[in-house]
Parts: C-alpha cells; structure tokens; sequence
C-alpha cells in the first residue's frame, strides 16, 4: 500500500531536489551552454567567496523576515476577529474573501502592485507618496500576496481554542493583553509557525516580484532565474543554498516543538 | 524498514540522475570559445520536401508577428496559408535565453544574433544551412554571406536576416537637451536618477566598452567584444557607477515599452520595435548616438534535430523573402538583409535611412558577438576576458 505513494514522492519530490543537487556539482561551458559531467565543488566555493551572493542572501532573508512579520501583524486581527468576533455566517464570508484572491494569476496581482508603486502612480496620486520601486515595494507586494497563506493557519487554530479558556482567563482576572499572551499566543503558536513556513519559504523562492516591483535589486530567486540560462549548474547551487536556508529555518522550527502540534 | 525504503529509493534516484543529464554526451572537451573551433558533424539536409504541418519558431520579438499585437502587422498567417505549416512562435529576450531554450530540442528554427549563433554551432544545436534549398539566398546583401557570426570555415549556418543597431530612447519632454551621446546614460546618468535603463544581460558590458573607447582613449580598446582585464574592469567600474543611476534592467521589451509608457524610466538603451510600440502613449523619440553603437546581425539558423525541418526550411527562406523581410524590417525597424526588400517597403526611403545597403556603414556597428580567451580584435600579447567572466561582472554589476 505505501509503494506507490513512496514512489511519487520519491520521483516527484526528492527526485527533483536530488536532480538539483547533482547538477550543482557539474559545470557548464560558457560557449556552448553545454554541462559537462564533471564533479566539482566549484559552484558551491564561489557561492561562499563572491560577497555578491552573501549581499544577496542577507537581502533576501532579511525581506522574507520582514514580509513574515507584516504578515503576522495583519493576520492576527483579521483571524481574531474571524474565529472570536464575528457570526458564524460573517465568518465563513470573511474565510471566502481571504481565498478569493488566490483565485486571481499571482502575475496580475503583481502587476497591480507595479500600478500602485510607480511613479506617478495610485499611490502617489492618492496619498501623495510612493515608496517607488524597490525594496519596500517589494515587501508590500509579496505580504499582500501571501497573506491568505497566514491568516488560514491562525484563524483555523483560533477557531480550536475554545472560549471557555478566554472567559476563564478574563474570571481570573486577566487583562486583554495578558489574556493574548498567557493563553492566545502560546496556544496558537504553532498555527503562526505554520504560516510563517508558507510565507518564508514563498519569499525565499520568489524571482518575479522583484523584478517586477524590486527595481534594479536582486532576490535569491531572480539570481536563479537570470543564472538558469546562463551557468545552469551555478544556478541549481544558488537554489541549493534556499533549500538549506529553508532546512535550516524547519530544524529551528522542530526543536521549538511546534510541528508536533500541527 | 520505512526508512532502509526510502534510503533505496534516494539511491537509486542519485544514480539514475548521475547516469541521465541535461547535455547530449560525453563528447571530448574542446576548448571553450577557442578560435577555429570545430563543429560537431551535423547533417544537412538535401531536399526540403512537403512541410510537416506545424513549425516552432524561437524568435526575437517582432520578427514573427501573427496580428496578435497589432491586427496591421501580420506576416505569420500568410506564411500558414501558403505552405500550410502552423507556425507555434516563442519570444525569447536575450541571446542567452535563447540558447538555453534550443537546448530544449523544442524548436524548428531560431532568429540568432551575433553572441547566439556561434555558440549554438559549437554546440552542436544547429544544422549547417543548405543556402541552395533558400530561393532567395541570391538576393541577400553580399556582405552579410560568409561572415565571422554566421559561418565556419565557409559553410552558412544560416539564412541572414537582417541587421541594426542598438538605439537611445528618450522621453521628450524631460530630457532635454535631446542627447546625441551615450554619456546620457554613463556620465551623465545622474542628472535622470532612477529613470535611467539598461539592457539586462552581460553583453550589455559591451555598450559600456565602446563607449569607454571613445571617451577613454588610453585604455586602447579596439573591439568592445576583445576586451584584456584592464579595459574589462574599466567598463565594469563604469556600468557599476551606472548602475546608482538605474531604476530598472531590461530583457523582456514589454517591461521597457510599460516603463517608458508609465515615465519611470526616461531614457536607456533600446530597439526601434520598443519605441515604436511605446510612442502612442508617451512622447519618445531614438536616436542613433554618434559615436556609434552595438548591433545586432541575425540569422535564421534550423535546428540539428528539428522535428519539422522542411517546415523550418520554409520559414527562413520565407521570412527573408522580399514582401515578409520587407515587412518585418520596417516593424522591427532595421535593415533587410534581402536587398530585393527594398522596393517593398512601404516608405520608399526606408532602406536609405536604415543604410541597408551601404556595406561602409553596415561595418561601423559593432555587432554582438561572443567574447571569447582570444582577443577578437586579433591581439595575440594578452589574454581578454570570455563570456563567463562577463557573466560573473554583470550580476555583480547589478549587486
């Protein structure tokens, strides 16, 4: 019974990310774009000793922690308000609003935020201001993006913790906030770690974004995609460095004991 | 046990992984890029028979317009009409693109410029070209047959298509005085801060070179694509300055129309297609720079194994047919490689303004080309940088 699905997540799953790995061991000619089967740790050296790719992956984790808190930060109330506050009906209306954007192409979404940023543009006509192209925008863009992949999380363990924990709490004497941070926030913990895997993981991996609103700059994953045409095998070890940064993170996440909760 | 599985599975993976690969073989190295290289043995083809019903075009855009953009501009259902082969095209936005996309096997027939067509024979992704199978061969401007970016050791490896050179855009009414130079967008970029753009890939390197070879004349630099390590770090150090000024790169050309449109980008590297798609909407105009510039010289080049070769013969001698070559000169804005074309277009001077015939000028532009260890400009003293060098610099550039 476990065969075939052993098998297609093997193929499927581990096989691409070993196909990857293997082939950031090769080398490419420049001329020809051919990639010769020469094992080499070549790649990975120059990853470590060009400070281009420190820059860039110090930038890009630093927009994934910035992206996971703005999201965070909007998600809580949203997802308080959804599982505590509002009418089962108004409830289920406001889960179905957070889907509905997912329906629409990630490229219009995208293509939107470039409307509103640009010079001259939504933003600044209203407002008066625009962060303009850059990283700014491109936090804005991917928070708004991935923020239905954190407040489902968060609303669906809210929805879990029962009232009856609040009303003790505020018996007992308990102020709002001491309320969130003794019972709410440790309980719902592992739902915020979960949404903070998607919207990590999703910024790490992320190449379209920025070079839609990221101006000139650079993201892990825009490296890859310029380097995939370019020396295919030092791109596979450029993505090879996100699957470790995001290996990382899950490690970190497991002795938290989280996960066991999920 | 679970686990003893699992640990099967990954091994067997990795050696099924280590045993298949992206290249076609283990064929023995040869130098990369070094002069006089020999290509692979590739067949070519004798007769073009009957077309295969279908064709996958890999083109820059602009060169295979079916009316999707402009209902006006329609070259590509002609074609269908008259040899019955539906035409599936992909647009590709740099030469590196589109020899990472022939490696796929996927297409028919591919527009190469200069930095593309070498590297696709050395790889032995394209088939030597039969010019007597190409009626119209006869009628393409002797000086575009036989060339260093189109041939090995006088065999054609393709059907000339035509050729130009990278131009200035800018926006009208904010950069003034009109720029005559490409100190608009080195020098003086700063002046345009953030609304400066560049061409996103390493050859763009070479822009930098050509103009440091007017304005830096003690750095000796002959040949923008030949350059030793002094004259590479130079033009490195001045895309670097460059880029303070850059508020974005470009590759794919409907993000340089949007930028241009919208006034976040004012002024940078283009091609006439660009301006010609951009100036309904914002008032931009292009300039040929005076010192010159770089260009490009395209080839219809078939793939080795193209899984529709006489629809992909059918194409490129199509294609630089007097009417279509015609057609596609004056939307894409550059000369016709078919001299024939000439009488075809719709402006009777165009090919005047274009020089299409002018084999002088024709040499004056520096056409893209593939920097390679041994100096192009035929230096033997020192070592110039390759391509894989250019490509390190230019993400470096970016940062």
């Amino acid at each position: 019974m476990l065969g075939a699905p052993l098998v297609w997540l093997g193929v499927v799953y581990v096989g691409s990310l070993a196909a990857l790995l293997v082939t950031s061991l090769w080398v490419q000619d420049s001329f020809t774009s051919e990639v010769f089967r020469t094992w080499t740790l070549a790649n990975f050296r120059e990853l470590l000793s060009e400070p281009l790719y420190r820059t860039v992956l110090l930038r890009t984790l630093l927009i994934a922690v910035l992206v996971t808190l703005v999201d965070l930060a909007l998600a809580l109330p949203i997802a308080f308000f959804m599982a505590k506050v509002a009418r089962p009906r108004t409830a289920r209306l406001l889960v179905v609003s957070c889907l509905m954007p997912l329906w629409a192409s990630y490229l219009v979404k995208a293509y939107a935020w470039r409307l509103l940023v640009i010079d001259n543009g939504v933003l600044e006509s209203t407002f008066g201001a625009s962060p303009g192209f850059g990283i700014t925008a491109v936090v804005l863009t991917l928070s708004y993006l991935w923020l239905p992949y954190m407040i489902l999380p968060i609303y669906s363990g809210l929805d879990r913790l029962p009232d009856s924990l609040l009303e003790a709490s505020e018996d007992c004497g308990a102020r709002p906030w001491r309320t969130f941070a003794s019972v709410v926030w440790p309980s719902i913990l592992p739902s915020v770690v979960a949404g903070s895997i998607f919207t990590f993981s999703l910024t790490l991996g992320d190449y379209i974004t920025i070079k839609i609103v990221g101006g000139a700059s650079q993201m892990l994953g825009s490296l890859v995609y310029d380097q995939q045409s370019l020396n295919l095998p030092l791109a596979a070890a450029i993505a090879t460095f996100s699957v470790a940064v995001m290996g990382i993170y899950l490690l970190l996440v497991r002795r938290t004991g989280a996960l066991d909760q999920l | 046990m679970k686990r003893s599985t699992i640990g099967v599975t990954m091994s067997v993976l990795a050696l099924t992984l280590a045993g298949c690969g992206t290249s076609s073989g283990s064929k023995s190295e040869s130098t990369p890029g070094s002069e006089g290289f020999t290509p692979p043995e590739v067949p070519m083809q004798k007769t073009v028979g009957k077309g295969e019903g279908a064709v996958n075009i890999l083109a820059w855009p602009g060169y295979a317009e079916d009316g999707s953009n402009d209902k006006t501009v329609d070259w590509v259902t002609p074609f269908e009409k008259k040899t019955g082969c539906q035409a599936e095209v992909k647009y590709f936005g740099t030469s590196d693109e589109a020899v990472s996309l022939m490696k796929t096997g996927d297409y028919d027939v591919v527009s190469a410029s200069g930095d593309a067509s070498l590297r696709l024979v050395a790889g032995g992704d394209v088939a030597p070209f039969n010019t007597e199978l190409a009626t119209n061969y006869a009628d393409v401007a002797p000086f575009l047959k036989d060339k260093s970016w189109n041939s090995v050791d006088g065999q054609m490896y393709g059907m000339p298509h035509g050729w130009g050179a990278n131009l200035l855009m800018y926006n009208t009414k904010i950069v003034k005085p009109a720029p005559t130079s490409w100190s608009a967008v080195f020098d003086d970029a700063s002046k345009y801060k953030g609304k400066v753009t560049a061409y996103d890939s390493p050859i763009y390197i070479a822009d930098a070179a050509l103009y440091l070879m007017d304005t830096q004349r003690d750095l000796g630099i002959k040949d923008p694509y030949a350059l030793d390590q002094k004259q590479f770090d130079a033009a490195v150090a001045l895309l670097k300055k460059q880029r303070q000024n850059v508020g974005e790169y470009w590759s794919d050309y409907t993000k340089e129309v949007s930028a241009f449109k919208a006034g976040s980008t004012v002024v940078g590297t283009t091609w006439q297609v660009i301006a010609n798609l951009t100036k309904d909407a914002a008032p931009v105009k292009t300039v040929f720079p005076e010192t010159g510039s770089t260009g490009w010289s395209d080839t219809w080049m078939v793939a080795a194994e193209a899984e529709h070769p006489n629809c992909a013969y059918l194409w490129a001698d199509y294609i630089v047919s007097p009417e279509a070559n015609a057609q596609v000169a004056e939307y894409f804005g550059e000369a016709p490689a078919n001299l024939k074309a000439c009488k075809e277009t719709s402006d009777k001077s165009f090919c005047d303004g274009y020089h299409a015939e002018d084999a002088a000028y024709a040499a004056k532009i520096h056409y893209w080309s593939t920097p390679i260890t041994q100096c192009l400009d035929g230096r033997t003293d020192v070592k110039c940088t390759d391509y894989a060098a250019w490509t390190k610099a230019w993400q470096e550039i970016k940062g």
